[in-house]
Parts: structure tokens; C-alpha cells; sequence
């Protein structure tokens, strides 16, 4: 591994696309989703109904924790740019990574 | 221009996630039938507001962020890439604007 890879930022940097470019698979899906509201409740309800299965809980869960990942770390990024804040970087990343997965398990326990 | 919509949009979205996130949360909590989300949403004007404008920035956000990403980790750098995410940037805000009317109005 390339020294510049084991820094936090590089890691931020790698996960805030990772999850940006899923959420954008993602979105176009979703969007299909939830307009089969024009259909009725009963449309609705049948697709709902597939989205309790576990393997699309699963991808439920990693694509909340993915949106707050992508959020969370969205916000250290302007913080950067905007903010008088060039240090602690590893501060940093690990509080925007710790607040998205506090969020994907607050939305996992609700789940459950 | 493209930094500028990019981190402008970054804005809007780091409030408009935050609230569709504690949506989320609180929607599983309220039941997730179709009649029960259609019943919170409909009518509902603010949201409506909202997540017009989060659709708006996602459309202008998404593609933006998805040219940095194809530029850095592949060769396509022709305009034809710009006109792919032009095109993916109308189809979300087509199908964003759709799935939005479609949840709110009754």
C-alpha cells in the first residue's frame, strides 16, 4: 500500500466517492419507487412488500449508512474549505465516520 | 462554475439529508404501508417545498460529483462524458420532480 494511502484523508476521500457513485446507482432506482404512488397504495404496498426481504433490508441499511457516510463526510470537506480548520485531520474523519455509522444504527435498531 | 454548483449544492443537501435522514428513521417508526407514508406526506406542503429543492440540488450535485470521479479514476475526459451527465443530470431531476409530486400531491 502506498504511504499516502494509509492517510486519514486519503481513506475519507476514497469512501465519501465510494458512496457518492452508489448513491447515485441508487437514486434513479428510488425515484422509479416511490412514483408508483401515481399507481395507487395498493401498487405501492407490492413493492414494499419486496423490499422486506433480507438481502434488500441489508442494502436498506448500507444505503442509509452510505447517505449519512456521504453526508457526514461531505461536511468535513466543506469544513476544510470554509472553515479555518487545517488540522487534526484524523480527528476529523473519525467523528464524520463515527456520526454515520451512529445513524445506520439508530435506523438498524429501528428497523428491527 | 462546475466547483461552485458543486459546493453550493453541497450546502442545501448537508441540510436537506439531515432532515430526510431523521424522516427516514421516523417513518420506519410510523409505519411503512403505503397508506400509512401517503397519509404523513400528502398535503403536505413544506416537505413538498423541501424536497423539491433537495431533488433540484441532488440533479445538479450527483452528475457533478460523478464527471470528478470518471475523470480521475478513467481515461474518459471527451465532451460526450459531459453530455452522458448532462443527461443523467435531466433524468433525475425528471424522475426526482415525479416521485416527488407523486408522494405529495393527494
Amino acid at each position: 500500500m502506498i504511504a499516502s494511502h494509509r492517510q486519514p484523508g486519503f481513506v475519507a476521500a476514497l469512501l465519501h466517492r465510494l458512496s457518492g457513485v452508489a448513491l447515485a446507482v441508487f437514486l434513479p432506482l428510488h425515484f422509479l419507487a416511490l412514483a408508483t404512488a401515481l399507481r395507487g397504495a395498493d401498487a405501492m404496498d407490492r413493492l414494499l412488500a419486496i423490499t422486506q426481504t433480507p438481502v434488500l433490508k441489508f442494502a436498506e441499511v448500507a444505503l442509509v449508512l452510505a447517505l449519512a457516510m456521504h453526508m457526514t463526510l461531505g461536511l468535513r470537506v466543506l469544513a476544510i474549505e470554509f472553515l479555518p480548520i487545517r488540522e487534526r485531520t484524523a480527528a476529523a474523519v473519525s467523528l464524520s465516520l463515527a456520526a454515520a455509522v451512529a445513524i445506520g444504527l439508530v435506523f438498524l435498531l429501528n428497523v428491527g | 462554475m462546475l466547483f461552485v454548483a458543486q459546493r453550493a449544492t453541497a450546502f442545501v443537501l448537508a441540510f436537506a439529508v439531515a432532515v430526510h435522514l431523521a424522516t427516514i428513521i421516523y417513518a420506519e417508526r410510523g409505519g411503512l404501508t403505503a397508506a400509512e407514508i401517503l397519509a404523513r406526506t400528502q398535503g403536505n406542503g413544506w416537505f413538498l417545498a423541501l424536497y423539491l429543492v433537495f431533488v433540484t440540488a441532488v440533479a445538479i450535485h450527483a452528475p457533478i460529483g460523478l464527471r470528478n470521479v470518471v475523470r480521475e479514476w478513467s481515461r474518459w475526459r471527451a465532451d460526450s462524458l459531459d453530455l452522458a451527465l448532462a443527461a443523467f443530470s435531466i433524468l433525475l431531476l425528471i424522475l426526482g420532480v415525479t416521485a416527488t409530486l407523486a408522494m405529495f400531491i393527494p
